[in-house]
């Protein structure tokens, strides 16, 4: 009997932790067919962020590092100095990567360190129980911005796209999202350039995935998908903010 | 033994790390240990090796983290008010049983302190080097020769028990020039079946992680780790007698200041007065057993510190509080006068009472 | 014996430099020795020195607070040190420089027009060394046969053109 479908060989059979709901499945899913699909899962080594995928080093079926809040570029830059034959990749939240990390973020990029960056972007502190993120939207209600995000008081989200095309070092930026079929697959051709621009030394790839957060957004699944759509699309435009790796070419 | 060649402490570390197998440099500028920096920066491209200047010092320890991972020697070097922001990953290092080499070029502090050579890091070092129940191996040098010697020692002790070695110098010892050989023979390396360097899709997935939500089994971890770390009490202690077959007096001193109080001891000796001095090498592992020994014997101790007295609760608790514990000490970064040593070398010489 | 030698003046007078000098020929007669600078801000202008220790035994504490020799290249240095040397001790003065006398009379002074000297010899910036070769003779802190190998030593290589201006300031300061 033909098989139509299956599990990706780069994740295990840990049953994942997340939400009813999250987009976090989809999203590592993604990472993992990537990995399959260019055939280096023995090579590729994860690092973990501190957020909801937290976990994620159970979840990837390849060797993993669990880093502290904010530092998994470091960290990565660290792997890839020590091998630069592997394959290393970040898998961070907006918390992780745009407030607590954004000196590794900025920095990483600035080196144009060959790693492969995955930023989940859902507007919120999920794992702490919902509260405001750099990447929360103006008027957003969390549990620290329980009035809705203040611009006048907090100031305005970061757009770590469009902050890192500013970035000279960076090579390759993609906004997308994960709210429909059509953009799940989007998504999949971004992740897998990512990866696939590392295998050929063009350098520093960050994909900013828009995802959803259904428990603190205080939303059904479905209308969190809505509600991405409707808020997070319009204020993180989807697509491409820089791509020079048709000139960097293979290193 | 080689030819003795003249360098700078700072450099002659950076050297011995080289020599050691060291190909991963991490670090950030800051006084006064900024030599070791600079001396990695022009070697490490010599030897195939990777300096790389970090965006903070919380990213190098960082950078140290990933290269230990994947199983290969690491350095990052630091003074005082960086090694602070260094804690965060000291803490993750020892959550991850990786090893790695840390040295502290110490200034005065607290805060940003001053410039000048202080020893006030000796609680951070041995106690609250960050949050969690963890030990650093901390080496104190006290010569240009050792800054070599403990450097190679502390890649040899970090890979050995899957710890960091911290190598607690100051501002004295990373400046000054002396001869120093480098023939340290053979240098001993570890297997690290536990790096991370990519399945191969041949093994089960190697993960380096901190976190663990059962309790019962972090708290199973941390008794395995102290049972660990407890090996390293019982096999690695090193420390330097000087004078003591006879001495009354004990001075309890580490580091360049050691080398001052050797000064005040020779001349308490000419003077009639019985002194000698326990120099640890490790201060963590303490010396305990040795300044227990030492307590049956003499009258009095006196510790020489550059720092308001930080190593006196250990001796102490080292000698049970048998006999008086004198301190010694200038702060801030100020260095006391072998005059100063002598003073309180007579002090406890007249208050030590009866043997 | 144990010869401690403090070097004190502005920075760029070649403090430290001098008393890398002491230390390599320290080395090269096989002595125990040790090379501390002050460091810091200082490096960029204000007051420099240096402490050198030559010794037959183990060097205890590098830093010399009671030197043997002083060498003072400007007034405050003199200032700052004349009352630490040792009595008995010898006090070399840039008398082109500093115009007061040493004094104390428990100690040997010698004044050395070092700087004017330099000049008067096209040794600009040499002054240093000037002192350095009235130090060896008044001192056995180094022999002065020991000068030639030194310097090929100290004198980085891609400064050799330097060697012979700083063997004649030596020379110069010598008397020879």
């Amino acid at each position: 009997m033909a098989v139509v479908f299956k599990k990706p060989d780069a994740l295990t059979d840990a049953v994942l932790h997340y939400c009813p709901g999250c987009t976090h499945g989809i999203i590592h899913r993604l990472v993992a067919e990537a990995i399959d699909e260019l055939g280096i899962c023995g090579d590729t080594i994860g690092v973990a962020p501190v957020g909801c995928s937290v976990f994620a080093y159970n979840y990837f079926n390849c060797d993993m590092v669990e880093a502290a809040h904010g530092r998994a570029p470091a960290v990565a830059t660290g792997l890839k100095r020590a091998d630069p034959s592997k394959i290393i990749f970040t898998y961070q939240g907006d918390g992780d990567l745009a407030a607590i990390g954004t000196a590794e973020t900025v920095h990483s990029a600035a080196r144009g360190e060959n790693i492969t960056v995955i930023f989940v972007n859902n507007a919120i502190y999920g794992m702490t129980g919902g509260q405001m993120a750099p990447t929360t939207l103006p008027g957003q209600v969390t549990q620290t911005s329980p009035y809705g995000r203040k611009p006048e008081l907090v100031g305005l989200p970061v757009k770590v796209c469009e902050m890192l095309s500013q970035v000279d070092g960076a090579t390759y930026l993609e906004r997308v999202s994960v709210d429909s079929v059509a953009n799940i697959a989007k998504a999949k051709r971004a992740i897998t350039k990512a990866f696939r621009n590392q295998v050929e030394g063009k350098g520093f790839s960050l994909i900013e995935v828009l995802s959803t957060c259904p428990t603190n957004w205080g939303l059904t699944p479905v209308k969190a998908l809505e509600w991405l759509r409707e808020n997070m699309i319009p204020y993180y435009p989807l697509g491409v903010y820089k791509d020079i790796s048709d000139e960097k070419g293979a290193k | 033994m080689s030819e003795k060649v003249l360098m700078k402490g700072n450099e002659a570390l950076a050297e011995a790390a080289l020599m050691a197998g060291c190909r991963h440099y991490l670090g950030y500028p800051i006084t006064p240990q900024t030599e070791v920096a600079a001396y990695m920066a022009k070697r490490m491209p010599q030897v195939g090796g990777v300096f790389l200047q970090a965006e903070s010092e919380i990213a190098a320890i960082n950078m140290v983290i990933g290269v230990s991972s994947a199983g290969k020697r690491a350095m990052t070097s630091s003074s005082s008010p960086g090694i602070s922001l260094k804690s965060e990953g000291l803490s993750y290092l020892a959550g991850c049983d990786l090893p790695a080499l840390v040295v502290n070029v110490q200034r005065g502090g607290p805060g940003l302190g001053g410039i000048q050579p202080s020893q006030s890091d000796y609680f951070e070092a041995t106690r609250g080097a960050g949050h969690g129940d963890f030990r650093m191996i901390v080496l104190a040098p006290a010569s240009v020769q050792e800054m070599a010697s403990l450097t190679i020692k502390g890649f040899e002790l970090a890979d050995k028990y899957r710890m960091t070695s911290m190598i607690l110098a100051d501002g004295v010892l990373g400046q000054m020039m002396e001869p120093v050989s480098l023939d340290f023979g053979e240098i001993k390396t570890f297997d690290k079946p536990w790096a991370l360097t990519g399945t191969g899709g041949k093994r089960k997935p190697n993960i380096v992680n901190s976190l663990y939500m059962d309790p019962a089994e972090l708290e199973q971890l941390n008794f395995e780790r102290y049972a660990r770390y407890q090996s390293v009490c019982e096999n690695e202690v090193m420390i330097e007698e000087y004078m003591m077959e006879d001495a009354e007096i004990c001075v309890v001193a580490y580091g360049a200041v050691a080398r001052v109080s050797k000064n005040a001891i020779n001349e308490a000796r000419a003077r009639g007065v019985k002194v000698g001095m326990i120099r640890p090498i490790t201060l963590w592992p303490f010396p305990k057993a040795a300044l227990r020994a030492a307590a049956e014997r003499v009258r009095a101790f006196v510790t020489v510190e550059l720092s308001m007295g930080q190593m006196v609760d250990d001796v102490e608790l080292a000698t049970r509080c048998m006999r008086p514990v004198l301190l010694c000490n200038r702060t801030g970064g100020m260095i006391p006068a072998p005059e100063e040593v002598l003073a309180k070398i007579f002090e406890a010489d007249s208050i030590g009472g009866a043997k | 014996m144990t010869t401690q030698i403090l070097i004190a003046g502005f920075g760029g007078q070649g403090v430290l430099f001098t008393g890398k000098f002491l230390a390599y020929a320290g080395l090269l007669e096989g002595r125990e020795l040790s090379w501390l600078p002050s460091y810091g801000p200082e490096m960029r202008g204000g007051t420099a020195n240096c402490s050198v220790i030559l010794s037959d035994t183990p060097v205890g504490s590098p830093i010399v607070t009671h030197p043997d020799v002083l060498i003072a290249m400007n007034l405050p240095s003199l200032d700052k040190f004349e009352k630490d040397v040792v009595p008995g001790g010898k006090i070399f003065v840039d008398s082109s420089l500093i115009s007061r006398k040493v004094e104390r009379s428990d100690v040997e002074a010698y004044y050395i027009p070092a700087t004017a000297l330099a000049s008067q010899e096209n040794l600009d910036g040499l002054a240093n060394m000037i002192m350095l070769g009235k130090v060896i003779r008044e001192t056995e802190a180094v022999p002065y046969s020991c000068v030639d190998s030194t310097m090929t030593k100290v004198v980085s290589a891609r400064h050799t053109d330097l060697i012979d201006a700083n063997k004649r300031a030596i020379a110069l300061g010598y008397g020879k």
